[in-house]
């Protein structure tokens, strides 16, 4: 590669930069998340067998359903980028929007779960939730801002592969730019990275 | 593209999904593991797991492998800073509440 004439070079560095970019913005989101999973890990030390019982009103079935997908996302984006190295432009998209829909999956099944609560009368400030112990009610605060940021996550970057796409079928990503489709992976890499932790240590806590 | 180019390039589908069928198998585990009930350990387990899922992730689909050791070293200091909070929190919340 070194050999190349000079914009080749020139773009390199820009590449190497807009990468470095993005795992800055990350680390940031790495402390963003990490503070809330450190006030989860305080109030799990202080309220542990509250916590053990709070966590059996959540689904099992559904969270463990949505590691799987969120997973089987990652995968497909990791793809779509090798793809398009490879100037396989078709099956780039194909493997992109089999992210956004598994995105959108993710949300549903979110949907669900968080509509299966409301209707037992749990969810911010509600009457049924502040009749409960202390530490039920911080379980049931943290799951929400938790699993609500994170499908917040989800949800912009469903928007933004849905722009990748459309950016890959103009071909303004391709085979020698596409930096654009690469840090939109390291972002949604990150977002899986994130319900990894946030899957056993809510679902998985009974 | 020229020849070495495409030597040097990204890691191909068929890794993707040898490492995928493990991130599932790893789910699969810690899911197990949850329902044997070990207690005290079992929070041990599912933070084991999960870093080692993570660690996949990290290292074949965001490919920290082969990504200069400039950004690995600076990976390693935010990743520091996280535990060093950790620690500093915990180390208040032990002596002054237990």
């Amino acid at each position: 590669m070194n050999e190349s004439a000079e914009t080749t070079v020139r773009h390199r560095i820009d590449y190497t930069g807009a990468k470095m970019g993005m795992w800055i913005f990350l680390f940031t989101e790495v402390l963003f998340f990490g503070s809330l999973f450190l006030l989860y890990s305080v109030f799990r030390d202080k309220y542990t067998a509250e916590f053990h019982k709070a966590a059996t009103e959540l689904d099992i079935v559904l969270g463990t359903a949505n590691t799987a997908i969120l997973l089987t996302s990652s995968m497909f984006m990791a793809t779509s980028i090798t793809l398009v190295r490879k100037g396989k432009y078709g099956l780039s998209i194909f493997c992109q929007a089999a992210t956004i829909l598994l995105g959108i999956v993710f949300l549903i099944n979110k949907y669900i779960e968080w509509g299966v609560h409301i209707s037992h009368g749990i969810y911010p400030n509600s009457p049924a939730l502040l009749e409960m112990s202390r530490g039920k009610i911080i379980f049931f605060s943290l799951y929400y801002v938790m699993t609500g940021l994170h499908g917040l996550h989800v949800l912009i970057g469903v928007f933004v592969i849905s722009g990748t796409l459309l950016f890959t079928a103009r071909r303004k990503i391709n085979e020698t730019d596409f930096v654009k489709l690469e840090n939109t992976g390291l972002y949604w890499h990150f977002v899986d990275i994130v319900w990894i932790y946030l899957f056993p240590l809510f679902y998985l806590i009974t | 593209m020229t020849e070495k180019e495409s030597q040097v390039q990204a890691i191909g589908p068929k890794a993707y999904i040898v490492v995928w069928l493990c991130l599932l198998a790893l789910t699969a585990t810690t899911v197990t593991v949850a329902r044997l009930h070990l207690t005290a350990y079992a929070v041990i387990a599912s933070i084991f797991i999960a870093t080692a899922k993570a660690a996949l992730v990290v290292t074949f689909f965001m490919h920290l492998r082969r990504e200069p050791w400039i950004l690995k070293i600076m990976l390693f200091l935010a990743l520091l800073a996280l535990t060093l909070i950790v620690l500093l929190t915990f180390s208040d919340v032990w002596i002054r509440y237990k």
